[in-house]
């Protein structure tokens, strides 16, 4: 199920500007690849480029190359519908659909993929999605409350468990716990634990702690100057970047030595 | 020492000024609220009084000789079908060409057609009458005749058909016409308002652009796409000149659709038979008025029931 995307000579536009140049990298399967940066290096863009959401900006577009399986994701005969199925994502804010039942939530996207299932199945799947996201226990004797109901830390992970209900390769998460408490990181920070033993994980964090819990790749991005493109200034892995990284920027950021 | 002083008196001062202010916007608001709650109750209680010799009149003095309650009823019922169709027509189009715009059609396209939407709205009522009148009426009666010969066991196409196609369908056309681009601009108001965020989930979940629609703009809209529809709805049922000029009346009640004979609507029937009405006509007149006037609350209130039902469903919070 886990996939591996070889990402070369990416830019990212926002109509003229070029929010993101040149980015080079593998994202390994069964792994949790953190993205790490300052503000407006282009994380997100990046992040949201992986499964063609970043198109949906008007006057957004990107060149360059993501594989997955060998397939191109930007070829021309690539649907980005399919692109997202394949592709989960979990987003900063907590976003359930507000008129929908936290038992809705989880099935929308299964009702969007499968088309038909029998009740009993998608009972199951629902239960196994929200157990995925450890937040089963909590829910289970509400499933048709509404999900906006929910505490910040609870909707979001009704959001993985809706994201990962759909069985996706890769989960992409852009800063999944930056509107939550220490509790409800741990709780997110522990999912992501297990879910990477089935799914290639891709992770925005402010939260350097996190990105060394967390991770195995980490990806430090970097701008000269404001409204200069962001780029990847080093990748490697976790523990070399955190403890031994080879540029002098990488260090500088981690240490907080920031300019 | 002193400067800190003076520094917090000022500040105490400035916060005094800020509390007025809030009392000053308080008072004005609770007074705009009464008087608008004072207005109506006036309106209601001018047409309750107008109307009470019609109330107390015996039957067989009122216009049509058989009471007030079967003078009113039909104009009820003419009314009520009238706007019912335009509202069967109007909505789904509104819904429609307002989800076109905000999210179908091309940044340009969709700014030149808010425009036209935005400019139908101001068309005075007299000329959709007279369009109706003189341009769509003749143009349905082969319509009508198709319908009544293939159709006709269906009780609204009854027939026979009008020769003149002055029917309540194409009352109710008119007025779905008229309707439309109020309905369609808030419509698209409220769709242009989706939170990015939930049209970003569902685009995520891999949902096409159709399917985001069903997920996140429709859901979110629906409360907003009702008062809508409900707008419209209140201004279809007191539309006067179009339905005056347009619906050939004789006062059946049918719901044959599509003949010559149909009820007439209250507002409709006030215009026309007003400037000769003396005496006690005005006063029947006026109780068909109030009415409308209760009609046109309840429609209100069921709308805000409607919105309200669903409403931890909503998004609001
Ligand atoms: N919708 C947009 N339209 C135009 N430019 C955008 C848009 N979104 C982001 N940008 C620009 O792209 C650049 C990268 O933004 P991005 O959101 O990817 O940064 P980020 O690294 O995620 O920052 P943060 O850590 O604050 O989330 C910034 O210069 C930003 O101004
Ligand atoms: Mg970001």
């Amino acid at each position: 199920m886990a996939k591996l995307i070889d990402v070369s000579d990416l830019n990212i536009y926002y109509g003229d500007f070029l929010a993101v140049e040149d980015v080079t990298m593998t994202i390994e399967p069964r792994a949790v690849t953190a993205l790490i940066g300052p503000s407006g290096c282009g994380k997100s863009t990046f992040l949201r480029s992986l499964n063609r959401m970043h198109e949906v900006i008007p006057g957004a577009r990107v060149e360059g190359k993501v594989v997955m399986d060998g397939q191109d994701l930007y070829g021309s005969d690539i649907d980005p519908v399919t692109v997202r199925r394949q592709i989960g994502m979990v987003f900063q804010r907590p976003n359930p659909f507000p008129t929908m039942s936290i038992y809705e939530n989880v099935a929308a996207g299964i009702k969007l993929n499968a088309k038909r299932m029998k009740k009993s199945d998608l009972d199951e799947l629902v239960e196994r999605s929200l157990r995925g996201a450890n937040l089963w226990n909590e829910v289970k004797d509400r499933l048709n409350r509404p999900g906006a109901g929910l505490s910040g830390g609870q909707q979001q992970r009704l959001c993985i468990a809706r994201a990962i209900a759909i069985q996706p390769d890769v989960l992409l998460m852009d800063e999944p716990c930056s509107a939550l408490d220490p509790i409800s990181t741990l709780a997110v920070e522990d999912l992501i634990e297990q879910l990477k033993l089935e799914y290639t994980i891709v992770i925005v964090t402010h939260n350097m702690q996190q990105a060394a819990r967390v991770s195995d790749k980490t990806a430090f991005f970097n701008l000269a100057a404001v409204g200069k493109p962001g780029k990847v200034v080093e990748i490697d892995d976790t523990a070399t970047i955190f403890s031994n990284p080879s540029q002098k920027a990488t260090e500088d950021y981690i240490s907080g030595r920031f300019g | 020492m002193t400067t800190t002083a003076t520094a917090a008196r000022g500040e105490a001062r400035r916060e005094a000024r800020a509390r007025a202010g809030d009392r000053i916007f308080k008072g004005t608001s609770t007074a705009a609220g009464i008087l608008i709650l004072l207005i109506l109750a006036a309106v209601a209680i001018f047409l309750l009084i107008q109307a009470i010799p019609a109330l107390r009149a015996p039957a067989e003095e009122v216009m049509g000789g058989e009471g007030l309650l079967g003078y009113i009823a039909p104009l009820l019922f003419g009314t009520i079908l009238s706007s019912v169709i335009a509202l069967v027509i109007a909505t789904p189009l509104a819904v429609g060409i307002a989800l076109f715009i905000s999210h179908y059609a091309p940044r340009r396209m969709a700014q030149g057609l808010g425009y036209a939407v935005d400019l139908l709205a101001a068309v005075p009522s007299i000329v959709y009458g007279l369009w109706g009148f003189t341009w769509l009426a003749p143009r349905l009666t082969p319509l009508y005749r198709w319908l009544s010969d293939n159709l006709g066991f269906i009780p609204l196409f009854a027939g026979p058909a009008s020769p003149t196609g002055r029917t309540m369908f194409t009352a109710g056309v008119v007025l779905a016409v008229m309707i439309l681009p109020i309905v369609t601009a808030l419509s698209r108001e409220v769709f242009l308002q989706t939170p990015r965020l939930h049209e970003e989930a569902a685009l995520a979940l891999g949902a096409t652009r159709w399917e985001t629609i069903r997920y996140a703009v429709i859901p979110y809209g629906r409360s907003g796409v009702v008062s809508a529809a409900m707008l419209g709805l209140g201004r279809a049922l007191g539309e006067t000149m179009a339905v005056a000029i347009v619906l050939s009346a004789t006062g059946a009640v049918t719901f044959n659709l599509i003949g010559s004979t149909n009820p007439s609507t209250i507002p409709a029937n006030i215009a026309l038979t007003f400037p000769e009405a003396t005496g006690l006509d005005v006063s029947v007149l006026i109780a068909s008025g109030l009415v409308l006037f209760v009609i046109t609350f309840g429609v209100n209130m069921l709308a805000r029931w409607v919105v309200n039902r669903r409403a931890e469903f909503s998004g609001a919070n």
